[in-house]
Protein backbone atom coordinates (compact mmCIF):
# COMPACT_ATOMS: atom_id res chain seq x y z
CA UNK A 1 0.00 0.00 0.00
CA UNK A 2 1.22 3.31 -0.95
CA UNK A 3 1.47 5.80 2.49
CA UNK A 4 -1.05 8.14 1.40
CA UNK A 5 -0.14 10.82 3.80
CA UNK A 6 -0.58 14.42 2.31
CA UNK A 7 3.03 16.73 2.52
CA UNK A 8 0.44 20.22 2.34
CA UNK A 9 -0.13 22.52 3.57
CA UNK A 10 3.17 24.11 3.22
CA UNK A 11 4.22 26.46 5.51
CA UNK A 12 6.97 28.96 4.56
CA UNK A 13 7.86 31.46 7.09
CA UNK A 14 10.06 34.72 7.05
CA UNK A 15 12.42 33.43 3.99
CA UNK A 16 15.67 34.97 3.76
CA UNK A 17 18.44 34.48 1.93
CA UNK A 18 21.64 36.98 1.44
CA UNK A 19 24.71 36.56 -0.80
CA UNK A 20 27.67 38.87 -1.08
CA UNK A 21 26.61 40.96 1.44
CA UNK A 22 23.11 41.41 -0.37
CA UNK A 23 19.74 40.85 0.98
CA UNK A 24 18.05 38.78 -1.87
CA UNK A 25 15.27 37.22 -0.53
CA UNK A 26 13.44 39.30 2.48
CA UNK A 27 11.36 37.44 5.03
CA UNK A 28 8.79 35.94 2.44
CA UNK A 29 5.91 33.98 4.07
CA UNK A 30 3.06 32.20 2.51
CA UNK A 31 0.92 28.98 3.30
CA UNK A 32 0.21 26.51 0.33
CA UNK A 33 -2.83 24.28 0.34
CA UNK A 34 -3.93 21.66 -1.78
CA UNK A 35 -4.68 21.68 -5.44
CA UNK A 36 -4.73 25.13 -7.75
CA UNK A 37 -2.12 26.84 -9.49
CA UNK A 38 0.09 29.53 -7.75
CA UNK A 39 1.81 31.75 -9.54
CA UNK A 40 4.77 33.57 -8.36
CA UNK A 41 5.47 36.43 -10.58
CA UNK A 42 7.34 39.71 -10.31
CA UNK A 43 10.37 41.14 -12.16
CA UNK A 44 14.02 39.61 -13.00
CA UNK A 45 15.61 39.94 -9.68
CA UNK A 46 12.74 39.45 -7.42
CA UNK A 47 13.19 36.52 -5.83
CA UNK A 48 11.10 34.31 -7.75
CA UNK A 49 13.76 31.58 -8.81
CA UNK A 50 15.16 31.78 -5.23
CA UNK A 51 11.30 30.87 -3.34
CA UNK A 52 11.25 27.94 -5.48
CA UNK A 53 14.83 26.17 -4.86
CA UNK A 54 14.17 26.84 -1.08
CA UNK A 55 11.17 25.41 -0.97
CA UNK A 56 12.06 22.33 -3.41
CA UNK A 57 14.89 21.97 -0.99
CA UNK A 58 18.21 22.80 -3.54
CA UNK A 59 19.29 25.92 -1.19
CA UNK A 60 19.17 26.60 2.12
CA UNK A 61 17.61 29.96 3.73
CA UNK A 62 19.56 32.41 5.64
CA UNK A 63 17.17 32.37 8.21
CA UNK A 64 13.59 31.58 7.86
CA UNK A 65 11.52 28.41 7.38
CA UNK A 66 10.33 25.80 4.85
CA UNK A 67 7.56 23.77 6.80
CA UNK A 68 6.07 20.56 5.51
CA UNK A 69 3.20 18.94 6.87
CA UNK A 70 5.49 16.28 6.79
CA UNK A 71 9.07 16.90 7.05
CA UNK A 72 11.15 17.56 4.35
CA UNK A 73 8.12 16.60 2.17
CA UNK A 74 9.11 13.29 2.11
CA UNK A 75 6.95 10.15 2.67
CA UNK A 76 8.12 6.75 3.03
CA UNK A 77 11.32 7.31 1.86
CA UNK A 78 10.18 9.24 -1.18
CA UNK A 79 9.98 13.11 -1.81
CA UNK A 80 6.51 14.38 -2.77
CA UNK A 81 7.54 17.71 -4.67
CA UNK A 82 9.50 17.49 -7.85
CA UNK A 83 11.16 20.57 -9.45
CA UNK A 84 10.98 21.46 -13.36
CA UNK A 85 13.66 23.95 -14.27
CA UNK A 86 13.52 26.84 -17.12
CA UNK A 87 16.34 25.23 -19.32
CA UNK A 88 15.26 21.57 -19.16
CA UNK A 89 17.82 19.23 -18.13
CA UNK A 90 18.52 16.44 -19.99
CA UNK A 91 20.63 13.52 -19.38
CA UNK A 92 22.63 12.00 -22.29
CA UNK A 93 20.49 9.26 -22.99
CA UNK A 94 16.93 8.30 -24.95
CA UNK A 95 14.00 10.04 -23.52
CA UNK A 96 12.91 6.83 -21.72
CA UNK A 97 16.23 6.35 -19.90
CA UNK A 98 15.90 9.81 -18.32
CA UNK A 99 12.62 9.15 -17.01
CA UNK A 100 14.08 5.67 -15.58
CA UNK A 101 17.06 7.10 -14.21
CA UNK A 102 14.77 9.62 -12.14
CA UNK A 103 12.80 6.49 -10.82
CA UNK A 104 15.64 4.88 -10.28
CA UNK A 105 17.71 7.82 -8.12
CA UNK A 106 14.29 7.84 -5.80
CA UNK A 107 14.64 4.32 -5.32
CA UNK A 108 11.60 2.85 -7.21
CA UNK A 109 11.97 -1.24 -8.19
CA UNK A 110 12.80 -2.15 -11.44
CA UNK A 111 9.12 -3.18 -12.33
CA UNK A 112 7.82 -0.14 -11.02
CA UNK A 113 10.25 1.88 -12.62
CA UNK A 114 9.19 0.29 -15.87
CA UNK A 115 5.37 0.72 -15.65
CA UNK A 116 5.29 4.34 -14.61
CA UNK A 117 7.87 5.34 -17.71
CA UNK A 118 5.40 3.48 -19.83
CA UNK A 119 2.30 5.45 -18.36
CA UNK A 120 3.79 8.41 -18.41
CA UNK A 121 4.89 8.61 -22.15
CA UNK A 122 1.19 7.18 -22.81
CA UNK A 123 0.29 9.73 -20.26
CA UNK A 124 1.70 12.70 -22.34
CA UNK A 125 1.23 10.72 -25.92
CA UNK A 126 5.46 10.54 -25.86
CA UNK A 127 5.43 6.83 -26.42
CA UNK A 128 6.52 7.27 -30.00
CA UNK A 129 9.49 9.37 -28.58
CA UNK A 130 10.78 7.08 -26.33
CA UNK A 131 14.10 5.71 -27.73
CA UNK A 132 14.72 9.55 -29.28
CA UNK A 133 17.96 10.85 -27.64
CA UNK A 134 16.14 13.27 -25.54
CA UNK A 135 19.22 16.16 -25.95
CA UNK A 136 18.36 15.76 -29.87
CA UNK A 137 14.71 16.49 -29.57
CA UNK A 138 13.42 19.97 -30.15
CA UNK A 139 13.26 22.72 -26.57
CA UNK A 140 9.45 22.36 -26.59
CA UNK A 141 9.81 18.58 -26.38
CA UNK A 142 12.65 18.18 -23.81
CA UNK A 143 10.36 20.75 -21.74
CA UNK A 144 7.67 18.24 -21.51
CA UNK A 145 9.80 15.12 -21.18
CA UNK A 146 10.88 16.94 -18.12
CA UNK A 147 7.35 17.41 -17.32
CA UNK A 148 6.63 13.37 -18.02
CA UNK A 149 9.32 12.85 -15.90
CA UNK A 150 8.19 14.65 -12.76
CA UNK A 151 4.96 13.31 -13.35
CA UNK A 152 5.86 9.66 -13.28
CA UNK A 153 7.32 10.39 -9.79
CA UNK A 154 3.84 11.20 -8.67
CA UNK A 155 4.84 14.03 -7.05
CA UNK A 156 1.87 16.05 -4.83
CA UNK A 157 3.48 19.42 -5.60
CA UNK A 158 5.29 20.27 -8.36
CA UNK A 159 7.66 23.58 -8.83
CA UNK A 160 8.05 25.47 -12.00
CA UNK A 161 10.50 27.62 -12.75
CA UNK A 162 9.44 29.86 -15.99
CA UNK A 163 9.52 27.05 -17.61
CA UNK A 164 7.95 28.19 -21.26
CA UNK A 165 10.39 31.13 -21.29
CA UNK A 166 12.19 29.62 -24.22
CA UNK A 167 9.85 27.89 -25.82
CA UNK A 168 8.16 29.16 -29.03
CA UNK A 169 3.74 29.85 -28.79
CA UNK A 170 3.11 26.44 -29.95
CA UNK A 171 5.47 24.58 -28.22
CA UNK A 172 4.21 27.22 -25.21
CA UNK A 173 0.35 25.64 -25.94
CA UNK A 174 1.58 22.15 -25.42
CA UNK A 175 3.39 23.25 -22.29
CA UNK A 176 0.49 24.42 -20.79
CA UNK A 177 -2.15 21.61 -21.57
CA UNK A 178 0.09 19.48 -19.87
CA UNK A 179 -0.52 21.61 -16.55
CA UNK A 180 -3.99 21.58 -16.87
CA UNK A 181 -4.21 18.20 -16.89
CA UNK A 182 -1.17 18.56 -13.66
CA UNK A 183 -4.16 20.51 -12.31
CA UNK A 184 -7.06 18.64 -13.44
CA UNK A 185 -5.23 15.63 -11.53
CA UNK A 186 -4.86 17.23 -8.20
CA UNK A 187 -1.67 17.79 -8.14
CA UNK A 188 -0.15 21.42 -6.77
CA UNK A 189 1.65 23.46 -9.30
CA UNK A 190 3.50 26.22 -8.04
CA UNK A 191 5.11 27.78 -10.49
CA UNK A 192 7.50 31.20 -11.85
CA UNK A 193 6.56 33.47 -14.69
CA UNK A 194 7.22 35.78 -16.74
CA UNK A 195 4.12 35.62 -19.14
CA UNK A 196 1.52 37.65 -17.83
CA UNK A 197 -1.19 35.79 -20.40
CA UNK A 198 0.02 32.59 -18.79
CA UNK A 199 -0.55 33.30 -15.28
CA UNK A 200 -3.85 34.75 -16.59
CA UNK A 201 -5.07 31.35 -18.44
CA UNK A 202 -3.45 29.13 -15.88
CA UNK A 203 -3.17 30.78 -12.15
CA UNK A 204 -5.08 30.40 -9.47
CA UNK A 205 -3.61 32.74 -7.41
CA UNK A 206 -1.04 35.54 -7.72
CA UNK A 207 2.41 35.99 -5.36
CA UNK A 208 3.73 39.31 -6.58
CA UNK A 209 7.38 39.51 -5.50
CA UNK A 210 9.46 42.66 -5.70
CA UNK A 211 12.85 43.35 -4.75
CA UNK A 212 13.35 39.48 -2.36
CA UNK A 213 9.60 40.92 -0.44
CA UNK A 214 6.72 39.29 -1.02
CA UNK A 215 4.43 42.37 -1.53
CA UNK A 216 1.09 40.64 -2.81
CA UNK A 217 -0.63 37.32 -2.72
CA UNK A 218 -4.18 37.54 -4.01
CA UNK A 219 -6.71 35.37 -6.30
CA UNK A 220 -5.54 36.07 -10.06
CA UNK A 221 -8.79 37.85 -10.83
CA UNK A 222 -8.11 40.09 -8.00
CA UNK A 223 -4.34 40.65 -8.80
CA UNK A 224 -4.78 41.62 -12.08
CA UNK A 225 -8.24 43.77 -11.77
CA UNK A 226 -7.64 45.66 -8.48
CA UNK A 227 -4.13 45.42 -7.50
CA UNK A 228 -3.70 46.45 -4.09
CA UNK A 229 -0.25 48.06 -4.02
CA UNK A 230 1.67 51.09 -6.13
CA UNK A 231 4.24 48.46 -7.85
CA UNK A 232 2.09 45.38 -8.60
CA UNK A 233 -0.27 48.56 -10.18
CA UNK A 234 3.00 49.33 -12.19
CA UNK A 235 3.56 45.99 -12.53
CA UNK A 236 0.81 45.12 -14.43
CA UNK A 237 0.54 47.42 -16.18
CA UNK A 238 3.52 47.06 -17.77
CA UNK A 239 6.19 49.71 -16.04
CA UNK A 240 9.41 49.67 -14.89
CA UNK A 241 8.49 48.73 -11.16
CA UNK A 242 11.70 50.31 -8.76
CA UNK B 1 71.34 -3.18 -47.11
CA UNK B 2 69.20 0.04 -48.40
CA UNK B 3 65.98 1.46 -47.31
CA UNK B 4 63.66 -0.57 -50.05
CA UNK B 5 64.82 -3.55 -49.22
CA UNK B 6 64.67 -3.19 -45.23
CA UNK B 7 61.15 -1.68 -46.08
CA UNK B 8 60.37 -4.96 -48.16
CA UNK B 9 61.78 -7.17 -45.52
CA UNK B 10 60.03 -5.39 -43.13
CA UNK B 11 56.51 -5.56 -44.76
CA UNK B 12 58.13 -9.59 -44.89
CA UNK B 13 57.89 -9.20 -40.64
CA UNK B 14 54.53 -7.89 -40.52
CA UNK B 15 53.03 -10.39 -42.45
CA UNK B 16 55.29 -13.53 -42.40
CA UNK B 17 54.11 -14.90 -39.28
CA UNK B 18 57.44 -14.81 -37.55
CA UNK B 19 56.89 -16.05 -34.29
CA UNK B 20 59.67 -13.58 -32.27
CA UNK B 21 58.15 -10.34 -33.99
CA UNK B 22 54.55 -11.01 -33.13
CA UNK B 23 55.44 -11.75 -29.48
CA UNK B 24 56.63 -8.33 -29.06
CA UNK B 25 53.82 -6.96 -30.67
CA UNK B 26 51.99 -9.26 -28.04
CA UNK B 27 54.02 -8.19 -24.90
CA UNK B 28 53.63 -4.50 -25.82
CA UNK B 29 50.28 -4.94 -26.30
CA UNK B 30 49.31 -6.95 -22.89
CA UNK B 31 51.79 -4.26 -20.79
CA UNK B 32 49.83 -0.89 -22.42
CA UNK B 33 46.37 -2.26 -22.26
CA UNK B 34 46.88 -3.62 -18.72
CA UNK B 35 48.23 -0.32 -17.75
CA UNK B 36 45.72 1.72 -19.67
CA UNK B 37 42.54 -0.84 -17.49
CA UNK B 38 44.78 0.20 -14.42
CA UNK B 39 44.81 3.67 -14.78
CA UNK B 40 41.00 4.04 -16.13
CA UNK B 41 39.69 1.58 -13.23
CA UNK B 42 41.57 4.64 -10.98
CA UNK B 43 41.94 7.78 -13.00
CA UNK B 44 37.76 7.59 -13.24
CA UNK B 45 36.47 7.39 -10.15
CA UNK B 46 39.32 9.63 -8.84
CA UNK B 47 39.16 12.04 -11.65
CA UNK B 48 35.18 12.48 -10.60
CA UNK B 49 35.20 12.49 -7.19
CA UNK B 50 38.01 15.55 -7.25
CA UNK B 51 35.55 17.43 -9.67
CA UNK B 52 32.67 17.11 -6.94
CA UNK B 53 34.91 17.43 -3.64
CA UNK B 54 35.73 20.90 -2.47
CA UNK B 55 38.66 20.72 0.33
CA UNK B 56 41.48 23.22 0.85
CA UNK B 57 44.22 22.66 -1.64
CA UNK B 58 42.29 21.27 -3.96
CA UNK B 59 43.44 23.63 -7.01
CA UNK B 60 47.17 22.97 -5.86
CA UNK B 61 45.77 19.43 -6.45
CA UNK B 62 44.72 20.18 -10.25
CA UNK B 63 47.73 21.89 -11.03
CA UNK B 64 49.77 19.00 -10.23
CA UNK B 65 47.40 16.33 -12.05
CA UNK B 66 47.42 18.30 -14.74
CA UNK B 67 51.46 18.92 -14.74
CA UNK B 68 52.03 14.85 -14.48
CA UNK B 69 50.22 14.35 -17.70
CA UNK B 70 53.16 15.88 -19.14
CA UNK B 71 55.80 13.97 -17.15
CA UNK B 72 58.65 12.61 -19.37
CA UNK B 73 58.54 8.65 -19.42
CA UNK B 74 62.05 8.37 -18.32
CA UNK B 75 61.34 10.32 -15.18
CA UNK B 76 58.38 7.36 -14.86
CA UNK B 77 60.52 5.16 -15.08
CA UNK B 78 63.52 6.18 -12.74
CA UNK B 79 60.86 6.72 -9.93
CA UNK B 80 59.21 2.65 -10.49
CA UNK B 81 63.03 1.79 -10.80
CA UNK B 82 63.76 3.58 -7.56
CA UNK B 83 60.52 1.67 -6.11
CA UNK B 84 60.84 -1.51 -7.57
CA UNK B 85 64.96 -1.55 -7.18
CA UNK B 86 66.69 -4.19 -4.61
CA UNK B 87 67.17 -0.81 -2.07
CA UNK B 88 64.17 0.49 -2.49
CA UNK B 89 60.45 0.31 -0.60
CA UNK B 90 59.05 -2.21 -2.99
CA UNK B 91 62.28 -3.84 -3.89
CA UNK B 92 61.30 -7.26 -1.85
CA UNK B 93 58.93 -8.11 -4.36
CA UNK B 94 61.53 -8.68 -6.95
CA UNK B 95 59.45 -6.98 -9.66
CA UNK B 96 62.20 -5.06 -11.46
CA UNK B 97 62.89 -5.85 -15.06
CA UNK B 98 59.30 -7.93 -15.23
CA UNK B 99 56.29 -7.20 -17.10
CA UNK B 100 54.58 -6.02 -14.36
CA UNK B 101 57.16 -3.27 -13.49
CA UNK B 102 56.51 -1.86 -16.74
CA UNK B 103 52.79 -2.53 -16.39
CA UNK B 104 53.12 0.21 -13.01
CA UNK B 105 55.88 2.66 -14.96
CA UNK B 106 53.03 2.86 -17.73
CA UNK B 107 50.28 3.41 -15.62
CA UNK B 108 51.70 6.15 -13.86
CA UNK B 109 51.92 7.96 -17.51
CA UNK B 110 48.68 7.05 -17.84
CA UNK B 111 46.98 8.07 -14.93
CA UNK B 112 47.03 11.67 -15.02
CA UNK B 113 45.64 12.13 -18.22
CA UNK B 114 42.27 10.48 -17.12
CA UNK B 115 42.48 12.09 -13.73
CA UNK B 116 43.06 15.28 -15.38
CA UNK B 117 40.49 15.05 -18.14
CA UNK B 118 38.36 13.39 -16.26
CA UNK B 119 37.94 16.19 -13.92
CA UNK B 120 38.05 18.44 -16.19
CA UNK B 121 34.57 16.36 -17.93
CA UNK B 122 32.61 15.78 -14.89
CA UNK B 123 32.77 18.98 -13.85
CA UNK B 124 31.46 20.90 -16.55
CA UNK B 125 28.54 18.09 -17.17
CA UNK B 126 27.82 18.57 -13.05
CA UNK B 127 27.55 22.33 -13.88
CA UNK B 128 25.18 21.37 -16.23
CA UNK B 129 23.09 18.66 -14.38
CA UNK B 130 23.92 19.72 -10.56
CA UNK B 131 20.03 21.21 -9.50
CA UNK B 132 17.82 18.17 -11.20
CA UNK B 133 20.73 15.95 -9.74
CA UNK B 134 20.00 17.10 -6.45
CA UNK B 135 16.58 17.28 -6.92
CA UNK B 136 16.63 13.71 -7.20
CA UNK B 137 18.42 13.53 -4.00
CA UNK B 138 21.77 12.43 -6.07
CA UNK B 139 24.24 14.75 -4.15
CA UNK B 140 27.70 14.32 -3.42
CA UNK B 141 29.69 11.11 -4.48
CA UNK B 142 25.77 9.42 -5.07
CA UNK B 143 25.56 11.47 -8.31
CA UNK B 144 29.10 10.30 -10.15
CA UNK B 145 27.71 6.65 -11.65
CA UNK B 146 25.05 9.45 -13.54
CA UNK B 147 27.78 11.88 -14.44
CA UNK B 148 30.43 9.24 -15.57
CA UNK B 149 27.51 7.11 -17.69
CA UNK B 150 26.60 10.17 -19.45
CA UNK B 151 30.35 11.30 -19.82
CA UNK B 152 31.08 7.87 -21.46
CA UNK B 153 31.84 9.32 -25.06
CA UNK B 154 33.97 11.89 -24.13
CA UNK B 155 35.55 9.59 -21.39
CA UNK B 156 36.98 7.24 -23.61
CA UNK B 157 38.68 9.67 -25.50
CA UNK B 158 40.67 10.32 -22.76
CA UNK B 159 41.36 6.81 -22.31
CA UNK B 160 42.19 6.67 -25.59
CA UNK B 161 44.78 9.20 -25.36
CA UNK B 162 46.23 7.20 -22.32
CA UNK B 163 46.55 4.40 -24.57
CA UNK B 164 48.51 6.38 -27.19
CA UNK B 165 50.49 7.55 -25.23
CA UNK B 166 51.55 4.37 -23.28
CA UNK B 167 51.67 2.56 -26.55
CA UNK B 168 54.68 5.33 -27.73
CA UNK B 169 56.96 5.38 -25.30
CA UNK B 170 60.06 4.14 -24.61
CA UNK B 171 61.99 5.58 -21.72
CA UNK B 172 59.70 3.97 -18.50
CA UNK B 173 59.33 1.11 -20.07
CA UNK B 174 63.20 0.69 -20.64
CA UNK B 175 64.03 1.85 -17.39
CA UNK B 176 62.27 -0.31 -15.67
CA UNK B 177 61.81 -3.72 -17.78
CA UNK B 178 65.78 -4.08 -19.09
CA UNK B 179 64.55 -4.58 -22.82
CA UNK B 180 65.09 -8.41 -22.14
CA UNK B 181 65.26 -10.13 -25.32
CA UNK B 182 62.01 -12.98 -25.46
CA UNK B 183 60.89 -11.15 -21.75
CA UNK B 184 60.79 -7.42 -21.57
CA UNK B 185 61.40 -6.78 -25.07
CA UNK B 186 58.50 -3.90 -26.36
CA UNK B 187 57.86 -2.48 -29.79
CA UNK B 188 59.19 0.81 -28.53
CA UNK B 189 62.63 -0.46 -26.91
CA UNK B 190 63.15 -2.82 -29.80
CA UNK B 191 63.35 -0.67 -32.38
CA UNK B 192 65.36 1.33 -30.54
CA UNK B 193 68.17 -1.23 -30.20
CA UNK B 194 67.85 -2.60 -33.78
CA UNK B 195 68.41 0.52 -34.89
CA UNK B 196 71.33 1.12 -32.75
CA UNK B 197 72.40 -2.56 -34.42
CA UNK B 198 72.02 -1.77 -37.68
CA UNK B 199 68.52 -4.16 -37.68
CA UNK B 200 66.38 -1.74 -40.01
CA UNK B 201 64.02 -4.92 -41.32
CA UNK B 202 62.91 -5.68 -37.80
CA UNK B 203 62.74 -1.71 -36.40
CA UNK B 204 60.67 -0.74 -39.51
CA UNK B 205 58.53 -3.34 -39.28
CA UNK B 206 57.53 -3.02 -35.37
CA UNK B 207 57.62 0.65 -36.45
CA UNK B 208 54.85 0.07 -39.07
CA UNK B 209 52.82 -1.45 -36.87
CA UNK B 210 53.16 0.77 -33.92
CA UNK B 211 51.90 3.22 -36.96
CA UNK B 212 49.05 1.32 -37.71
CA UNK B 213 48.17 1.19 -34.25
CA UNK B 214 48.36 5.17 -33.87
CA UNK B 215 46.09 5.51 -36.60
CA UNK B 216 43.55 2.49 -35.34
CA UNK B 217 43.20 4.66 -31.90
CA UNK B 218 42.57 7.77 -33.84
CA UNK B 219 39.83 6.42 -35.84
CA UNK B 220 38.45 4.48 -32.27
CA UNK B 221 38.81 8.23 -30.76
CA UNK B 222 36.84 9.80 -33.84
CA UNK B 223 33.95 6.91 -34.33
CA UNK B 224 33.46 7.41 -30.32
CA UNK B 225 32.70 10.86 -30.61
CA UNK B 226 30.29 10.80 -33.60
CA UNK B 227 28.31 8.23 -31.57
CA UNK B 228 28.41 10.69 -28.79
CA UNK B 229 27.20 13.29 -30.78
CA UNK B 230 24.59 10.51 -32.56
CA UNK B 231 23.35 9.13 -29.30
CA UNK B 232 23.93 11.56 -26.77
CA UNK B 233 23.64 14.96 -27.93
Amino acid sequence: MRDTTSILPLSVEGLTFEAGGKRLLDGVGFALARGGVTALIGPNGSGKSLTLRMCHGLMRPSAGHVGWAVADGIVGGLKRHAMVFQKPVMLRRSARANILHALAAIGLSRSDRNARCVAALERFGMTDLATRPARLMSGGEQQRLAIARAWAMAPEVLFLDEPTSQLDPGATRQVEEMLLALKAEGVTLVMASHDMGQVRRLADRVLFLNRGGLVEDAPTSAFFETPASAEARAFVAGDLVW
Amino acid sequence: MDVTQALSAAFGLVFGGDHAFYAIVGLSLTVTLSAVVLAALIGLPAGALLALARFPGRGAVIVLVNGLMGLPPVVAGLIVFLVLSRSGPLGSLGLLFTPAAMVVAQTLLVLPIVIAITRQLIEDLHGEYREHLASLGLTGIRAIPTLLWDGRFALATAILAGFGRASAEVGAVLIVGGNIAGYTRTMTTAIALETSKGDLPLALGLGIVLIALTLGINAVTYAASRVGARFAG
